[in-house]
């Protein structure tokens, strides 16, 4: 047998890995072997989110990716295509900016778009208020995929309202647009 | 209440790399089968860009901040501070070899650093992919403790520092698949006889579907050696923390039943060939001129199914645990103290394996 990867030496060292849910065995020479090293592909991480990305099928057209792709966040300056590149958000603001691109992301990672665990014990103020634009935010979901698109930008000025700490939104029907 | 059960605070990374490291001690539940549990929270700050896109001087700032919120916490108290661009390559190896620090860590070019407590089972990664990486490690099977101690140790950072948190999301993390939680629970955990058998594939798969992932010893994408394994959490939105521990603490019961199932039954239809596979390990071990760390976890495997088997004569598990980690190259280099090519480390290694064997055969003959 030869190595699997010079192609020219005897295979001579032979091990396991798991890749894509399956376990496969790998025959190396020695040399590779050590190439290789006991840590492997620490490296390969960042290409899984983007493997993840490139197949979600979202039915967008290239001009709606494109737009979409220059979404940028207003604090680090990072746009949604470099996210795309890396796998890596920029900062904490990078998750609002980009949150109408990472939802559908989160949910295909983890089943689920909400969390359920622990919250830091300093945060009690600001708690009922970003419950709201929680809430909110669902109800924006909803209406874009209703194509209610002028509900949607109502619900979006009170999201923002909010997050600003302006107080009490004029009743809805009442603002223009 | 004292944290560090009998331990003196390690003064420097010297007098830490000194003693082994606490989770190989082979003590705690299932400590035959499951080596070591671990607990990570990933954490970031709120009013900094996350680590790869953060300046230097802001990193800088990170550090200090942290470090300086562990320093005043009682987790952290008497632990140690270690700057990753003040070490070694060797030194920072010897740190991932240990379990302490992981590949991206070990790189030392950005301000990084990890605070270890002083008993080595909290430590923390700054500056890593993400700002904080909390890591609770305990020997044996205990994730309800280890869970308990990363928690504590994270309310107390959460006093002093102000973490990126979203009520929606939860924890904000540089990567979306560690948001919400930024938990992974982790056990590391030997199957040699499900590997034997041949159900190991089985086993595998149906870890898989219920939502956990399984990767070998040196974490993502490395390796299955020795048949241990490291099963974890795959996701860290939609659940709590306790119920992703939960979850993982029950399959991991249900794993630790069929490998003993499985291990009954071949020590009952063919317990000459499994105690002559394990003795001529053994064997190996004791006697070998030059050797790769590969096969010594190879061989390693089969001298803990012995021990694990209560087969008379053989050492204590803590012996093979630590020789897991003592064979690698960095801990070996340190311990030759110098560089040693691939065939000489192979020789070295060897005449250290040959050493703790006989020493550990003195231990218990006296
Ligand atoms: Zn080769
Ligand atoms: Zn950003």
């Amino acid at each position: 047998m030869v190595c699997q990867v010079c192609g020219k030496n005897p295979a001579t060292v032979h091990f396991t890995e798991i890749h894509d849910n399956k376990m496969s065995e790998i025959h190396v020479c020695e040399r590779c072997a050590e190439e290789k090293g006991l840590h492997a592909a620490s490296k390969k991480h960042k290409f899984d989110i983007a493997d993840l990305l490139a197949n979600m099928v979202d039915g967008m057209t290239t001009t709606d990716e494109e737009r979409v792709g220059h979404v940028q966040c207003p604090r680090c300056g990072m746009v949604y295509s470099g996210f795309k590149e890396t796998g890596r958000l920029g900062c904490a603001e990078c998750y609002t900016a980009f949150q109408f691109q990472l939802r559908p992301l989160l949910r295909r990672i983890h089943g689920d778009t909400r969390h359920r665990g622990k919250v830091p014990t300093r945060d009690g103020e600001g708690v009922t208020r970003s419950r709201q634009i929680h809430r909110l935010h669902d109800e924006l979901q909803r209406a874009v995929e209703r194509e209610e698109f002028e509900h949607a930008a109502g619900i979006r000025d009170e999201i923002k309202r909010l997050e600003s700490g302006t107080p009490s939104a004029p009743p809805a029907g009442e603002k223009p647009q | 209440m004292n944290p560090s059960n009998g331990a003196s605070p390690p003064a420097s990374f010297d007098a830490l790399i000194a003693r082994p490291s606490p989770w190989l001690s082979g003590q705690g539940p299932h400590a035959d089968l499951v080596l070591s549990t671990r607990i990570r929270l990933a954490r970031n700050l709120h009013s900094v860009p996350f680590t790869h896109r953060a300046r230097d001087e802001q990193l800088q700032g990170v550090l200090l901040s942290v470090a300086g919120a562990a320093q005043r916490s009682r987790a952290f108290e008497n632990g140690l501070l270690l700057r990753m661009t003040e070490m070694s390559p060797i030194e920072r190896q010897i740190l991932v070899e240990r379990h302490l620090v992981s590949h991206e860590l070990g790189d030392g070019v950005k301000p990084r650093g990890i605070m270890i407590a002083a008993d080595e089972s909290l430590s923390l990664m700054i500056n890593e992919e993400d700002h904080l990486r909390l890591q609770a490690m305990t020997p044996g099977f205990q994730l309800a403790e280890a869970w308990s101690r990363a928690d504590a140790a994270d309310d107390e950072l959460d006093q002093s520092l102000d973490f990126a948190f979203s009520e929606e999301i939860g924890y904000l993390t540089s990567c979306p698949t560690n948001a919400g939680t930024g938990l992974r629970a982790s056990v590391l955990i030997h199957l040699p006889a499900l590997v034997l058998v041949e159900e190991i594939q089985k086993v595998l798969k149906s870890i898989m579907e219920v939502g956990l992932n399984v990767r070998g010893l040196y974490g993502e994408h490395s390796e299955v050696m020795g048949n241990l394994f490291q099963i974890s959490n795959q996701t860290t939105l939609g659940r709590s923390e306790r119920e992703s521990i939960e979850r993982l603490e029950r399959v991991t019961r249900e794993i630790i039943e069929t490998e003993e199932r499985a291990r009954e039954r071949m020590m009952r239809d063919a317990r000459v060939q499994i105690e002559d596979k394990v003795w001529r390990a053994y064997g190996t071990l004791r006697y070998c001129r030059s050797i790769h760390s590969r096969e010594v976890i190879n061989l390693c495997s089969a001298v803990r199914l012995g021990v694990a088997l209560s087969m008379p004569g053989l050492c204590h598990l803590r012996v093979i645990n630590e020789l897991l980690v003592l064979t690698q190259p960095a801990h070996l280099q340190r311990l030759f103290g110098g560089d040693l090519s691939p065939g000489e480390r192979n020789v070295y290694r060897a005449q250290i394996v040959r050493e703790r064997l006989a020493s550990a055969e003195r231990e218990t003959e006296a």
